[in-house]
């Protein structure tokens, strides 16, 4: 019978399977951050337990940490308790052990989605785990990444296994030519916005079709990662040239006769003609323009084209109420142009879209222009140390310093404002990030999620604007 | 693990769809290293009227008189009743830890964000999916009848109205194990070391370059 992708990875790991279909997987690669391993650590130093392999772990700070003010080091954290979950992590790495550790500071640190891949930790028909939702992002190099609670987390830590159930598989084939200005995360919107955030629930997705496949590495992540946002357990790409390239000569990637082999064997990861999906979605990306959220939830989206709902287009009672709730937390209006919106501040970054290609595409839209006198606060993050210094060598530091941007050190920052980087209450935010949720970037903070080239584009104008005009 | 068998407890509905789990435990409460003591900060941002942070002597709080949990008429609920997608969004353990040290032990809902339905079985605590329409009657109950409770059997499967409806429900029968014994999931998957040690020589052996010890 032909396999899908999922199929293949899910039985290449399979160890085995109780009567009710949980099944024991077997885990290749363990990313680890400070916020959600304290707790797994701890439970295993109680049962006296050690880690499994432990050759398996690859280990970074990146929620907490500040994107400035390096040169103090950690003495130089205010927050007690940022700085307690940093040495924490330190020191549970310095008693177990890693096969590699970035820690604060370190060069090549950075968001843990970002360093997996670019450290080729993360390879073709692996099982990825992480404490983390967006774990999903592994997807693109056709892995089977799962997002983990803390238990879970220990539990891999003392088994090397996953307890799990087969989920169900979804198609979803994006075809067609991405129009000019429109990105993976425009991709991305467009599909919550069609089927919810509920809508990949209880599945793991693959992308395919001609747009997929003409994405680079940094636009199939992008994808995967806000998979979870539609509620999918997983998110994954076929492996192609394109995956191919991008992992050749990484440090952790194989080499030599390694290498050769390891390809025939990754090049076998896509699903077989005719297999068989639950559901299946299809997309035409010439049909998907620019996207802007304007909710508290990513399925609360409209093109940059559109106006803010009102809640009486919609049926259902309940999503009513939810749009009601949700425009008064933002401050909306119904029917507002979306580009008579003006922003407070704006964040490129998060492990959505802080990779190189992300901060070339802003940058592009930047070059030559100011941010907005109206405008606060215009952040850049880059996802680690690598893409930091990739940019400085292609110059997009100087052309997003001289727009009137500020030019961060790596980490998760003000996507989920753990660190000092955050929205005051009431205050409005173009975010490349993943999450529009309340408060998510600061206490009553209002997120609007958009592409980087739009994040962009709304910097200069100081409101959504459509970046095709600007290109 | 605290055990699950049965459980006869008063019910706070909480009529939202799609609470997030950055709703139900605000991340300025991740920074703690330990797993106990997040109850006090369930809901947060609705619960209070002023930002809290952690550390806080909850009766220093302004708490918001018209948030479900705040209610007189709710306190002492052991059930939470919701709606679509509760507990969407992050991987967050500390969102079930929050529920379950509030004093919560079953929640109802029609659907649950994947890693969040996960993280509850770990830690004791009961999500049970019903029908809409089964959903919409214990809204519509719970609203008329003061004090309205619910007995839920997780053996039999089933949430029992006080007018004596039973409404069954589905939960993996190694979920449904685990929970009626309290077993933690480490000590059942060591039970199979030997096949997962056998498992990993054979993958070193094809797929040497999963294990690369290089960097
Ligand atoms: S960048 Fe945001 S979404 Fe990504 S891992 Fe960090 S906090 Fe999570």
């Amino acid at each position: 019978m032909p396999k899908t992708l999922y199929d293949k990875l899910w039985e290449d790991h399979l160890i085995r399977q109780e009567e009710d279909g949980t099944a024991l997987l077997y885990i290749d690669r363990h990313l680890v951050h400070e916020v959600t391993s304290p707790q797994a650590f701890e439970g295993l130093k109680l049962a006296a337990r050690r880690p499994w392999r432990v050759g398996s772990i690859v280990a970074t700070a990146d929620h907490n940490t500040p994107t400035k003010g390096w040169e103090r080091g950690i003495e130089g954290i205010a927050d007690e308790t940022s700085r307690l979950q940093l040495q924490t992590l330190d020191a549970n790495i310095r008693e177990y052990g890693a096969l590699a550790y970035f820690p604060f500071r370190d060069p090549r640190q950075g968001i843990v989605h970002v360093i997996g891949p670019e450290q080729g930790a993360t390879l073709p028909g692996m099982t990825v785990v992480c404490g983390d939702s967006h774990t999903s992002t592994h997807g693109a190099f056709a892995c089977l990444a799962h997002g983990i609670g803390t238990s879970e987390v220990e539990h891999v830590l003392a088994t090397q296994c996953l307890l799990q159930k087969k989920s169900k598989s979804m198609s979803v084939e994006i075809n067609g030519r991405l129009g000019r200005g429109v990105s993976a995360k425009d991709l991305a919107l467009a599909l919550i916005g069609k089927i919810g955030t509920a809508g990949g629930t209880g599945f793991a997705v693959e992308f395919s079709g001609s747009a997929v496949r003409g994405l680079s590495m940094e636009g199939r992540m992008t994808l995967c990662n806000m998979a979870i946002e539609a509620g999918a357990r997983a998110g994954m790409v076929a492996v192609d040239d394109t995956t191919i390239d991008y992992l050749k000569g990484r440090p952790l990637a194989p080499q030599g006769s390694q290498w050769d082999r390891a390809v025939t064997v990754w090049r076998k990861l896509k699903s077989d003609p005719g297999a068989c999906f639950d559901a299946v979605v299809v997309l035409d990306a010439g049909q998907i323009g620019p996207q802007v959220t304007w909710g508290t939830s990513p399925e609360m989206v409209t093109g940059i084209e559109g106006a803010v709902p009102a809640p009486e287009d919609f049926a259902d009672p309940v999503t009513a109420e939810g749009v009601v709730r949700a425009l008064q937390y933002m401050g909306l209006t119904p029917r507002t142009p979306m580009t008579a919106i003006n922003i407070d501040k704006v964040f490129i970054g998060s492990c959505t879209n802080s990779r190189i290609e992300d901060l070339r595409a802003a940058a592009a839209v930047v070059r030559g222009r100011r941010v907005a006198a109206s405008v606060k606060l215009a952040l850049v993050v880059p996802g680690s140390g690598p893409v930091k210094r990739q940019a400085e060598a292609e110059g997009l530091d100087k052309i997003f310093l001289a727009a009137g941007f500020e030019w961060r050190e790596p980490g998760c920052s003000m996507c989920l404002a753990m660190n000092d980087d955050r929205l005051e209450p009431g205050e409005r935010c173009a975010s490349t990030s993943n999450r529009n949720f309340e408060g998510r970037q600061g206490n009553g903070g209002r997120t609007h999620l958009v592409s980087p080239q739009m994040a962009a584009a709304a910097a200069i104008a100081g409101h959504f604007a459509d970046v095709r005009v600007l290109l | 693990m605290r055990k699950f068998t049965q459980l006869d407890a008063l019910v706070a509905p909480f009529d939202r769809a799609n609470v997030d789990t950055d709703a139900i435990i605000p991340k300025q409460f991740l920074k703690s290293i330990k797993r106990s003591g997040f109850g006090q900060n369930l809901f947060d941002e609705w619960r209070y009227l002023d930002h809290g942070e952690p550390g806080q002597d909850p009766a220093s709080r302004l708490p918001n008189p018209d948030f479900v949990l705040n209610q007189p008429r709710y306190r002492g609920a052991a059930i939470l009743l919701t709606r679509d997608n509760f507990g969407c969004g992050s991987s967050r353990e500390h969102a079930p830890w929050a529920l379950e040290d509030f004093g919560l032990r079953a929640l109802i809902g029609t659907s649950f964000g994947d890693i969040f339905y996960n993280n509850c079985f770990k830690n004791g605590l009961l999500p049970i999916r019903l029908p809409k329409v089964e959903v919409d009657g214990l809204f519509d109950q719970a609203a008329h009848a003061p004090g309205y409770r619910l007995r839920i059997n997780l053996e039999t499967q089933t949430v029992i109205r006080p007018d004596g409806k039973a409404l069954s429900f589905e939960v993996d029968a190694f979920r449904k194990f685990c929970l009626l014994n309290g077993y933690d999931d480490i000590g059942l998957t060591l039970r199979h070391a030997d096949k997962i040690r056998e498992f990993e020589a054979i993958r070193r052996i094809e797929q040497p370059w999963l294990f690369s010890e290089n960097l």
